[in-house]
């Protein structure tokens, strides 16, 4: 099947419905926005990486899933906790290594999960999540419980070979399951040109015969609309679609990160030109379905929510050391 | 000797090996994820592909078990390639690569073709990386025939020890204690550590020296126990002897295959107690190797049961990482068991 690339188009949104993905995608913003202000603080250590940029992508793609529908994405994964309706403060709370985080701060930034939002992490190793997201599918497909998985990961991951051994068998039975990739130009410090002998990488299930699309990852209803299609695809029994959104990171790959892959003016260009939040809101306000103070009091409503988490991580108990050896399968002689 | 020396720490030490190599070695190539424009996530690579060129120092895609399956064809095709996984929690994907067709080929083949190859990782925790970035597998690659497992302590050492890998003619894999890129730790966030540019081992010599495998080196000389360290662990060793007011003879293993048996079951022989420390998970660990060699060799010279201070046999957490970590305190406790104090 040949990969098509996308078509400009006018898209339908109402009021109520861009208003929700304008103030989830403020929310992930003003989380990690947070989360980085916390690092700097020494309140968080370790790894932390930061969604900022990329917001749109996660909170289309959840645009088009329904409720039972699985996520399971890789490190940079705050996003996609909040999007699946996960507490800020659980969330918070895991990256400061509290016990009021979702793995009682055992897991930290990158190691989360719900069973009651149906997310099923946060996986440090790249790429190691694909195969399990098709694994979630065809589990979904065999108890014919009529629910897709996503399996995110990013442009650096679509190069592990697991990734392909996983199409392959998605295809080849048909499974559930839609694979996004988060094209935000590079894998920590290297680029797709510098690492990708095929670069775009909608092609790349060409070869398994899974469809592709290419989608402007920068707006949430095109991100919406091609979600929902691929969701669709995969619920009818048609098998897996790739969905490869075009994105960007606006912060580091983690918090120690030289910065010296790109310039600060590609930066800059991005954030003023193609902002899928500030985007968003110019919609909105072109629309006149908001005014600016409306919009004030969504930020310091969402500010008071982040806010709150970010007390409650710092605040929230470290867990009890002996915590370190529960959750395993034998007692621990702990000498 | 009398070669001139310079401060150096352990990333700047590891660089100067390759460095040399690069230049003294045509066959010599340095690859990996972010190891050539970017210089590597912790800047071990630096400049190599400035100074080397883009085909002698290049970015790899992200794919563990291609980049070791690439070095063994380019190994086993005449070159030392050098590869790095950028986290030894990333060696996974590349570890059926490892123990079947690097750590093989020479026998594979009658001994026709071998894969002079070294893979470069860094191990350990102490810098709260939590489960994916902390691991010290080191045991699942002793555990094959065919590979040589080693892991400097210093500067010194890491600079020797890797050109002796990249010059060996069969797989090396070469562990780099994370925690000690900068100085030596000793196990507790709140004992001021020291940088390599303030300590003996951070002199390195400049150009080519090498330390060769399977000896071990002696930290502290002393008659009350023998004490197997190897990486971080070395360094809590010294701090936890120290503190307990106990004359230890520390050995560093630096090599874990080959093993330097015979100055261990020396040592042993003379204190008649041995106390085994790794940061890696307890069961099955390198320390019970340790622990059954000892006993093969020194049976009839022990005065106490030999003690293993280890990880525990859980995943490595996020938070609590001083709980968890075999700090000196778990050291002390252990020194005092084999002592017969507690």
């Amino acid at each position: 099947m040949a990969a098509k690339k996308k078509t400009a188009k006018k898209l339908k949104t109402d009021k109520e419905e861009l208003l929700k993905y304008y103030r989830d995608m403020l929310l992930i913003r003003r989380f990690e926005e947070k989360a980085g202000q916390l690092y700097g603080m020494g309140q968080i250590a370790g790894f932390c990486h930061l969604y900022i940029g990329q917001e749109a992508v996660v909170v289309g793609a959840r645009a088009g899933m329904i409720e039972g529908d699985q996520m399971i994405t890789g490190y940079r994964d705050h996003g996609h906790m909040l999007a699946c309706g996960m507490e800020s403060r659980g969330v918070m709370a895991e990256l400061t290594g509290r016990s009021g985080g979702y793995s009682r701060g055992k897991g930290g930034s990158m190691h989360m999960f719900s069973t009651e939002k149906h997310f099923y992490g946060g996986h440090g190793i790249v790429g190691a999540q694909v195969p399990i997201g098709a694994g979630l599918a065809l589990a979904n497909k065999y108890t014919e419980n009529g629910n897709v998985s996503l399996a995110f990961f990013g442009d650096g991951a679509s190069n592990q070979g697991q990734v392909y051994e996983a199409f392959n068998m998605a295809k080849l039975w048909d499974l559930p399951v839609v694979f996004v990739i988060e094209n935000n130009q590079y894998a920590m410090g290297t680029s797709v040109q510098r690492s990708s002998a095929e670069t775009e990488l909608f092609k790349r299930g060409s070869s398994f015969e899974i469809e592709g699309l290419q989608v402007d990852g920068m707006n949430v209803l095109e991100v919406r609309d091609a979600a929902k299609k691929a969701i669709k695809h995969a619920r009818d029994g048609k098998g897996p679609m790739i969905l490869e959104m075009k994105t960007y990171r606006y912060r580091g790959h983690s918090m120690s990160d030289p910065a010296k892959y790109r310039s600060r003016d590609e930066v800059t260009k991005t954030r003023s030109e193609r902002d899928p939040i500030d985007m968003a809101k110019a919609h909105l306000l072109d629309e006149k379905w908001v005014d600016e103070a409306e919009l004030k009091a969504i930020d310091k409503e969402i500010k008071a929510i982040v806010a709150d988490a970010a007390e409650f991580a710092q605040t929230s108990p470290e867990p009890d050391p002996s915590e370190l050896y529960t959750d395993v399968l034998l007692p621990v002689d702990a000498a | 000797m009398g070669q001139a020396t310079k401060r150096m720490n352990m990333i700047e030490a590891i660089r100067d090996a390759l460095d040399v190599k690069m230049t003294e070695d045509s066959d010599v190539l340095v690859f990996g994820e972010d190891v050539g424009y970017f210089g590597g996530v912790f800047r071990a690579t630096a400049g190599l592909q400035e100074k080397h060129g883009l085909h002698r120092c290049f970015d790899t895609p992200i794919s563990e078990g291609g980049i070791v399956g690439i070095a063994i064809g380019m190994a086993s095709n005449g070159l030392r390639p050098v590869a790095e996984i950028q986290f030894a929690d990333y060696i996974y994907p590349g570890y059926d690569q490892i123990a079947s067709e690097a750590a093989r080929l020479r026998y594979r083949s009658n001994g026709e073709f071998s894969a002079p190859l070294t893979i470069r990782t860094p191990v350990g925790g102490g810098i709260y990386g939590g489960t994916t970035h902390s691991q010290s597998p080191e045991a699942l690659f002793t555990h094959i025939a065919g590979l040589k497992t080693v892991i400097p302590s210093n500067p010194y050492d890491a600079k020797g020890m890797l050109i002796t890998a990249i010059e060996d003619n069969d797989p090396v894999l070469f562990l780099e204690p994370k925690r000690l890129y900068n100085g030596p730790f000793y196990g507790d966030p709140h004992i001021p550590s020291v940088s390599w540019a303030k300590h003996e081992l951070g002199d390195v010599p400049e150009g080519h020296y090498t330390v060769p495998f399977g000896s071990v080196r002696r930290i502290t000389e002393g008659p009350d126990l023998t004490i197997l360290a190897y990486g971080t662990m070395v360094w809590v060793a010294e701090a936890a002897a120290k503190e307990a007011g106990v004359q230890a003879d520390i050995l560093d293993l630096r090599a874990l295959l080959p093993l330097d048996i015979e100055a261990i079951a020396e040592s042993v022989k003379k204190t008649g107690r041995c106390l085994i420390l790794h940061e890696a998970t307890r069961t099955s660990g390198f320390g019970a190797e340790l622990s059954a060699q000892v006993a093969e060799a020194c049976f009839f010279s022990l005065e106490a049961p030999i003690v293993r201070v280890t990880g525990w046999d859980t995943p490595y957490p996020h938070a609590q990482e001083w709980a968890y970590f075999p700090g000196p305190k778990r050291v002390m406790n252990g020194i005092r068991k084999v002592m017969g104090q507690a």
